[in-house]
């Protein structure tokens, strides 16, 4: 019986047809090219991008200089010196990321004890001269502190999952 | 049952041998069986307050603690068992109950015995809901960082204190919940050992303040090390991250230092990265010191050498010096035809030199120190000198040894003496002479009635079944260092007891096997006639000093003259750091990795010779020391310098050492006048044990600690009043031509008609030799 039913089957291309319906509806439906960069995609609150360091809402940094992140990284792309700073609090002198290196894996964000480092949703940078793709802590600062609002809210979001 | 029988038990379901009065946490140990524990620690008593170690015992209703449970015979053991697990899983939540789980920000982090054994043993969530207790934190000192909310009381380091430095200073107040441990009074801890509670510490309430929160135990690379500063040799584990030195731990090694190293070795790293590291070599034209490469800084060296003529070229070598660079100076030295070569540069007396052995030691085995029955210090503040060492005298004086010294200063000692002498420099032989007569034994001439407690360290050496006369560095420094080793060595030989020598540095055995000295040569075979020996070579100015890893201005006996006599020459200085005397006056200056960045090896002062790598990187331009002697060697156009590899060199030392033994036997002295006279005032010197080498001065954590020389000059409450002189007060003294100001601290450990002023510290460098009349006023 098995044999009989995918004999008529294959005679009359019903497999081809099937695939060519999917095909078809695509083809009659409403496009959505986009114009990039004029316009842009949906990133989701999960995206890793670019990364950044965020600070308490007083102003405080959040590195504690644990370096766990330095530790888990899989392509040892971050480089962290520490030193006690004036008040006695545990602080990073040196806070770097290799850009060349990341993988994007964020690992980093999910080992920070205090969600201190975190991957952005910017996935639009690049470089122009050889040693520029080395973030420093002040760089990674200053994307946090522009863009502290949408970190926040993406974490909040995410808070249930995470 | 005696001691030596053995029985055996059972733990989990496995055969163990064990000797009665064990406890059980040994025995599983041996086994390689673990048992979580906080508190116990095999050097300390047992305390049992950590309950971490609870494991059942086959009848016992309860679960009992391994760490003082004492072996029976046919005893059952389970340390996994649900019993046991239990009780185990219950002290790690009561445990963890006031811990602040602050992992990320403590540097015990990856390291620490709370995380593992919590990993290992405790639950998975946290039943805790109840706030946490909060424990201020005191100050206590430079070197150790503290975080009491951390503590989870198992008293290691107050036993410690108490049992291993000899200082309750550390203690725990309240009970309960309100139990805390600290300094009963606020002050920085001032022990020699103190560092040790930092390993000891099980969490991260204790921690290393000089290399605080700068690295994780897991960026860390260890490396075996060897300690640098005095003769024990102490083994030491290096910790490198990038090749740069973070800190160092002690390695065990039960025949040397147990599980414990002194702060010195613990924190004089810091010395490595001082900003006065001399980083490329420099030579002097016209006048000024610059910046020049290898090459043409060891051709002018080596034209310096082949310039001068052989015995117009001298050589005063660090005893801290490896045996590589030890010998091959002297190759180099002899081979151009020089015996002036000496590493005794503290030594205050060289009229022994032909009674000398040929290798002098320690007299016995570090390890046998511990259970010696009589010991008597002669000239020794052993417990600063040699800190490891004075813990195994400690350690015998425990088991009933009887400890008696005479000392030109009431030394401060972790432990009560039992004869204390304490006289002017100058009476010291006299002192000693007492005891000689007591015995019955040559006075050299000295003419000396034995009193009380001459008999009494007579009688008490005499009696002993296995005993020591250590030699410290005050008698190595004393202008009539021959004779007081001589008298030493008769009474050592007449009440049969060794006699012992504890070194100025960390390779005084390695110096003499390689011959660093003008009347031997390598192997210890005599020279006739001999060469100029450190004293002699300021007696008879040369024209050519070569110095290796020397501050001349610090590390001799007569800072002022020697420094005058090598900055009237043309003087080679090899070392690791500048200073601002070395940048006026030395002509060519070649830079020398110092320890952990050079490989090589100390000969302990047992004479056991300990091989270690370098580890770190030397900075900028800096080579290790015997391959700059090395190349110096071939550029001078001698043969047999091509060695690729230290070990080569050790190799060549040791072989042609085969045959030299450590040997105390002195000869018989020819000159037995004393030198020293009574002054009106006399000075009594000695090195503090933070000032002992380059390293050791540069080392911050350490120079702010109490031990380290604060700019006071001692002098006791009558001869503060004779002076007119009251505390904090300023005072001039002048030795020989040069004269410095000081800071008056009043000390009644001085005895009468002395200061107590130390050598290689800033402002004695203008001054003269440790001992001798000095000239003190107000100023």
């Amino acid at each position: 019986m098995k044999t009989i039913t995918n004999y008529i089957r294959s005679l009359f291309l019903f497999e081809l047809l099937k695939g060519l319906s999917i095909t078809g509806g695509y083809f009659f439906s409403r496009k959505f090219t986009l114009q990039y960069p004029e316009q842009k995609a949906p990133v989701s609150p999960r995206f890793r991008g670019l990364h950044a360091l965020r600070r308490y809402p007083n102003g405080e940094e959040r590195c504690i200089a644990c370096k766990l992140c330095e530790a888990v990284c899989p392509a040892l792309a971050i480089t962290i010196e520490a030193e006690p700073r004036e008040d006695g609090s545990r602080r990073t002198t040196r806070y770097d990321i290799d850009l060349f290196k990341c993988i994007y894996c964020g690992f980093c964000e999910e080992s920070c004890p205090v969600d201190s480092i975190v991957e952005t949703r910017i996935y639009e940078y690049h470089f122009e001269n050889r040693g520029e793709q080395i973030m420093t802590k002040q760089m990674l600062l200053d994307i946090g502190d522009k863009y502290e609002e949408q970190l926040a809210d993406d974490r909040a979001a995410q808070a249930n999952v995470r | 049952m005696t001691e030596d029988q053995t029985f055996t038990i059972e733990v989990d379901g496995q055969q163990l041998e064990a000797r009665p009065g064990q406890m059980l946490i040994e025995v599983t140990d041996a086994a390689g069986i673990n048992v979580p524990r906080f508190c116990y620690h095999k050097h300390l008593s047992v305390a049992a307050n950590c309950r971490m170690c609870l494991v059942e015992v086959e009848k016992a209703p309860k679960p009992l603690p391994a760490c003082a449970t004492p072996v029976m015979n046919g005893m059952k053991v389970f340390t996994r068992s649900p019993l046991a697990r239990e009780a185990q899983k219950g002290t790690m939540e009561f445990l963890l109950i006031n811990h602040p789980l602050d992992c990320p920000i403590c540097d015990q982090g990856g390291e620490c015995e709370l995380q593992d054994v919590a990993m290992g043993y405790g639950g998975d969530i946290s039943r805790f809901t109840e706030r946490k207790r909060v424990v201020r934190d005191e100050d206590i000192g430079s070197l150790i960082a503290t975080d009491m909310t951390r503590c989870i009381h198992c008293t290691r380091c107050v036993r410690f204190g108490g049992e291993i430095a000899g200082l309750r200073e550390l203690g725990a107040t309240g009970r309960g919940e309100h139990l805390r441990i600290g300094l009963y009074i606020e002050h920085a801890v001032a022990s020699e050992l103190s560092g040790n509670v930092i390993d000891l510490c099980p969490v991260g309430a204790l921690t290393a303040k000089p290399s605080a929160y700068q690295a994780r135990s897991w960026e860390l690379s260890e490396y075996d090390g060897v300690a640098p500063h005095d003769g024990l040799g102490s083994n030491l584990h290096l910790h490198v991250r990038r090749n740069r030195l973070m800190r160092v731990v002690p390695r065990e090694n039960e025949d040397v230092n147990q599980t414990w190293i002194s702060d010195r070795d613990r924190f004089s790293y810091q010395g490595l990265y001082s900003d006065d590291r001399l980083q490329r070599p420099m030579l002097r034209e016209n006048g000024k010191l610059r910046e020049a490469d290898w090459q043409e800084a060891l051709m002018a060296a080596a034209r310096a050498l082949k310039d001068a003529s052989g015995a117009r070229i001298g050589a005063l070598i660090s005893p801290s010096a490896t045996l590589e660079e030890h010998y091959l100076a002297t190759r180099l030295l002899r081979a151009l035809g020089s015996n002036n070569i000496d590493h005794r540069l503290r030594q205050g007396d060289f009229r022994g030199d032909a009674a000398d052995p040929a290798l002098p030691w320690l007299g016995q085995r570090i390890a046998d120190f511990s259970n010696n029955q009589a010991t008597l210090l002669v000239g020794s503040w052993l417990r600063k000198d040699q800190p490891m060492l004075n813990h195994r005298v400690r350690q015998s004086q425990i088991d009933g040894a009887l400890v008696m010294a005479i000392n030109p200063v009431a030394y401060d000692f972790n432990y009560e003496l039992d004869v204390d002498i304490v006289c002017i420099p100058s009476a010291m032989t006299k002192e000693l002479a007492g005891v000689a007569a007591a015995l019955g034994v040559d006075t050299l001439g000295i003419e000396a009635v034995p009193d009380p407690a001459h008999h009494g360290i007579a009688d008490s050496l005499k009696s002993a079944a296995q005993g020591t006369v250590l030699l410290g560095n005050a008698a190595t420094m004393h202008p009539d260092f021959s004779l007081l080793r001589a008298l030493a060595s008769g009474i050592a030989a007449a009440a049969g007891v060794t006699l012992g020598f504890v070194g100025s540095g960390s390779n005084d055995c390695g110096a003499w096997m390689a011959g660093a000295v003008p009347h031997r040569d390598t192997g210890g075979k005599a020279i006739a006639p001999p060469g100029l020996d450190a004293a002699a070579m300021l007696e008879q100015p040369l024209d050519l000093y070569l110095t290796f890893g020397v501050e001349p201005e610090m590390d001799v006996a007569e800072p002022a003259r020697m420094a005058a006599a090598l900055g009237a020459a043309q003087l080679l200085a090899i070392g690791s750091h500048t200073s601002p005397w070395l940048l006026e006056h030395a002509d060519i200056l070649l830079p020398a990795a110092a320890y952990a960045e050079t490989s090589g090896t100390f000969v302990n002062i047992e004479g056991n010779a300990q091989s270690f790598r370098g580890v770190a990187a030397p900075p900028g331009e800096t080579r290790p020391g015997w391959k700059i002697l090395r190349v110096l060697g071939n550029l001078v156009g001698l043969d047999g310098f091509d060695y690729a590899e230290s070990t080569e060199v050790r190799d060549e030392v040791l072989a042609a050492c085969a045959d030299l033994a450590p040997d105390n036997r002195i000869g018989d002295l020819q000159d037995r006048k004393p030198k020293s006279a009574p002054g009106e005032w006399e000075r009594v010197g000695g090195v503090p044990i933070y000032a002992v080498d380059a390293l050791s001065r540069r080392a911050h954590a350490l120079q702010l600690t109490p031990d380290a020389w604060g700019g006071e000059l001692r002098l006791n409450t009558a001869a503060a009043a004779a002076l007119d002189l009251g505390e904090a007060a300023a005072v001039r003294v002048a030795q020989g031509e040069g004269s410095a100001e000081f800071e008056v601290r009043i000390d009644d450990a001085v005895p009468d008609g002395c200061i107590w002023l130390p050598t290689a510290v800033p402002g004695s460098e203008a001054l003269g030799a440790a001992f001798g009349p000095v000239a003190v006023e107000k100023a």
